[in-house]
């Protein structure tokens, strides 16, 4: 098979690394299925974007980590995102666990809070029914081989009735370009349960010397009146490639809650999508990115009505510098019988160089009569007037557009539940729009 | 030094088109000057381009407050150098904290080092909002946004007590303003009356007037200031109108650049 080449991996090493790791024969059928599939299947096609050009191979190769003996001896890339005190932490290096902790109080209720592989082994019976069905494994080359590759991981499971409280919190940093990078997130929130997770997806600076692509699926189950915010910052080197799909399924009066930072520094494809499948299901999502350099982004969000009286809103801003291109895609559906639903979108985009590239394409997909739906979508410079009314303060050139370029991107940075998580995120914007 | 503000045939056009035709006026510390004028005539212009508005251009003259001409300089120098203008519309600026902007403001003016602390801009901020009948939830609402636009205009003169300016320009300050509103603000700008401090009261209506008594009161029509006088000129164009003073002057068209 001619499209074999491009494919990094194959039934027969996909099963083996599976058993080699001791994973549940229903895990090794499932990757060995998936490894097949993605030989036959395309890479995705994202709007005007061609990701088949970019290197989609160097998935790298399984290593196992060393497990930290404190938090404190990890690298600084990941200390600093920690505050004193944190009680429920996964870090990952390269995908396999360095460090992992959960609090005593939510164990006790029932909570479960581990990486994805032990979650297979462990509670597989809360784990199959979930895995790959928010997403399928045979939708495009990339769902197959992700399902093939994935390692590491993080699983959330949150029993019915039950509201956690604080924050959980992962990290998940890749230190080696030639180790895979494919971490799994699977979140199941049970009826009128609430949880809030927050990752942070990073490259430690200096380390990745080599073309990496970091694959990851975010598959997240909110159940009847459940509420669930799902908060991530990705920021990998410029040599690597982020493609990440994430889903989520809500059923009746279930909120679910996006807040997304794609700030890689390299080439990205980010798909955020909600499956409003219950009556009263509400989906917000928000997310920033920064384009600098030569990098290229297809960003993507995406709400489906199914339920009646289902609620979206979907916000994007993009800061572009250099020669940056981003495709910005919001796409809001909704299905037949989704009577009284309403979606909104709105995509903004911040030009701060005439060689950029900035595309926001807002598109509705309407199947039924008695709905509201709504976009806005607008490319544009800095405004003079704006910039004007500040420097009339007193205020300098440069302050005043540093203002408005981070008041730009405000509704999601101060959507960030972790103190430390959203203080690392200012510098990093800092970094970027001033770097 | 007792503040001087010297305007000295001041000319301005917007998009190649001459909107003022020479200005002159001297402003002294502790006097409040007004201009009226119908609409058209160019008293807004005026305001802009003292403050250096990018669309207005300077075609002519020279604006020196104590012996630097502002319109030589940026807009954030000449803010810098004390003019503070009160503006029609205020820019809305989302995703930028009130709170954040006015300390960057103030912060602007100090040395690096030596930046106002947090908790003393606080308790200013908080002082004078209450003096301004403010809402204190204002400080953490973005820049103007979604505020109405009384309360923009309140948030204009919160912005001049924390800055102190030496020559400060209202301009339309009393338009969309309630009576209730109207004397906060005017309140506001009393108190902030000094030696050394000298006002430009841009108003096409009379009643402002009333609660802040100006020194000088000057006419502005086809681009010019055809007339000057006391507060008793303010009293005779609210109960005359402007139509004597056309024709007075033999001015049939009081506008300027108007299609």
């Amino acid at each position: 098979m001619s499209t074999q080449l491009s494919t990094p991996t194959d039934r027969q090493s996909a099963e083996a690394l599976a058993r080699s790791k001791g994973e549940p024969q229903w895990l090794v059928d499932l990757r060995g299925e998936a490894a097949e599939l993605a030989g036959t299947l395309e890479w995705p096609k994202p709007e005007k974007i061609r990701i088949d050009r970019w290197n989609l191979t160097a998935v790298g190769n399984y290593e196992q980590g060393q497990a930290a003996a404190s938090v404190g001896e990890l690298p600084s890339v990941v200390t600093e995102l920690v505050a004193e005190g944190t009680e429920s932490l996964i870090v990952q290096q390269n995908s396999t666990i360095a460090w992992k902790q959960v609090s005593a109080e939510l164990a006790a209720k029932g909570v479960i809070f581990t990486d994805l592989e032990t979650a297979c082994k462990e509670h597989a019976d809360l784990v199959q029914p979930y895995l790959f069905k928010a997403i399928d494994k045979g939708d495009n080359k990339l769902t197959a081989l992700h399902a093939a590759l994935w390692n590491g991981g993080v699983f959330v499971y949150v029993p019915r009735n039950v509201e956690v409280e604080l924050p959980l919190q992962a990290i998940l940093y890749n230190n080696k370009s030639e180790a895979a990078f494919a971490p799994h997130i699977l979140i199941v929130a049970e009826s009128n349960s609430k949880v809030t997770y927050v990752d942070y997806v990073v490259s430690e600076p200096g380390t990745t010397t080599e073309p990496f692509v970091h694959h990851s699926v975010v598959e997240v189950f909110v159940k009847s009146g459940a509420h669930v915010r799902f908060g991530s910052i990705h920021h990998m080197a410029d040599n690597g490639v982020d493609l990440t799909l994430r889903r989520s399924i809500i059923e009746n009066d279930g909120r679910m809650e996006w807040v997304i930072g794609d700030l890689n520094d390299g080439n990205t494809l980010s798909d955020t999508t909600s499956h409003l499948k219950g009556n009263g299901s509400n989906s917000d999502a928000k997310v920033i990115t920064i384009g600098q350099n030569d990098q290229k982004m297809s960003l993507t969000t995406q709400a489906v009505h199914f339920g009646r009286s289902s609620e979206s809103d979907m916000v994007t801003r993009a800061v572009m510098k250099d020669s940056a291109t981003a495709i910005i895609n919001g796409i809001t559906k909704i299905e037949k019988g989704a009577t009284k639903a309403n979606g909104v979108q709105t995509e903004k985009v911040l030009m701060l160089s005439p060689k950029a590239r900035g595309d926001a394409n807002p598109i509705l997909l309407i199947d039924e009569d008695d709905v509201k739906a709504g976009h806005a979508a607008s490319v544009g410079q800095v405004n003079p007037e704006q910039v004007y009314y500040l420097m009339s303060r007193g205020i300098t050139k440069q302050d005043a557009e540093r203002l408005i370029i981070y008041g730009f991107l405000a509704p999601v940075v101060s959507e960030i539940p972790i103190d430390a998580v959203r203080e690392q995120l200012q510098r990093l914007l800092e970094r970027k729009l001033e770097g | 030094m007792a503040t001087q503000f010297v305007i000295d045939g001041l000319k301005a056009a917007i998009e190649g088109k001459e909107i003022l035709k020479g200005i002159n006026l001297e402003i002294k510390g502790g006097e409040i000057h007004a201009i009226m004028g119908p609409n058209g005539t160019g008293k807004s212009t005026l305001a802009s381009a003292l403050m250096g508005h990018p669309k207005y251009e300077v075609t002519e003259g020279t604006a020196v407050l104590n012996g630097e001409d502002l319109l030589e300089m940026a807009v954030d120098e000449r803010a810098r150098a004390g003019l503070f203008l009160a503006m029609q519309y205020p820019s809305e600026i989302p995703g930028v904290t009130n709170s954040d902007f006015l300390r960057s403001a103030i912060n602007a003016r100090r040395e690096e080092g030596s930046e106002i602390s947090l908790i003393k801009f606080i308790r200013q901020m908080e002082g004078k909002m209450k003096e301004l009948e403010m809402n204190p939830e204002f400080a953490h609402r973005y820049l103007n946004e979604g505020f109405s636009g009384g309360e923009k205009k309140r948030n204009e003169i919160l912005q001049m007590t924390l800055l102190d300016p030496k020559i400060v320009v209202l301009d339309e300050i009393d338009s969309g303003l309630d009576i209730d509103a109207l004397k906060i603000v005017s309140n506001g700008v009393n108190a902030m009356r000094s030696e050394d401090r000298g006002f430009l009261i841009i108003t096409h209506y009379q009643r402002l007037l009333n609660y802040i008594t100006p020194d000088f009161v000057h006419v502005m029509m086809q681009g010019r200031i055809v007339k000057s006088g006391g507060p008793e000129l303010a009293q005779r164009l609210e109960n005359e109108g402007y139509d004597w003073v056309k024709e007075e002057l033999g001015i049939v068209d009081e506008t300027v650049g108007q299609a």
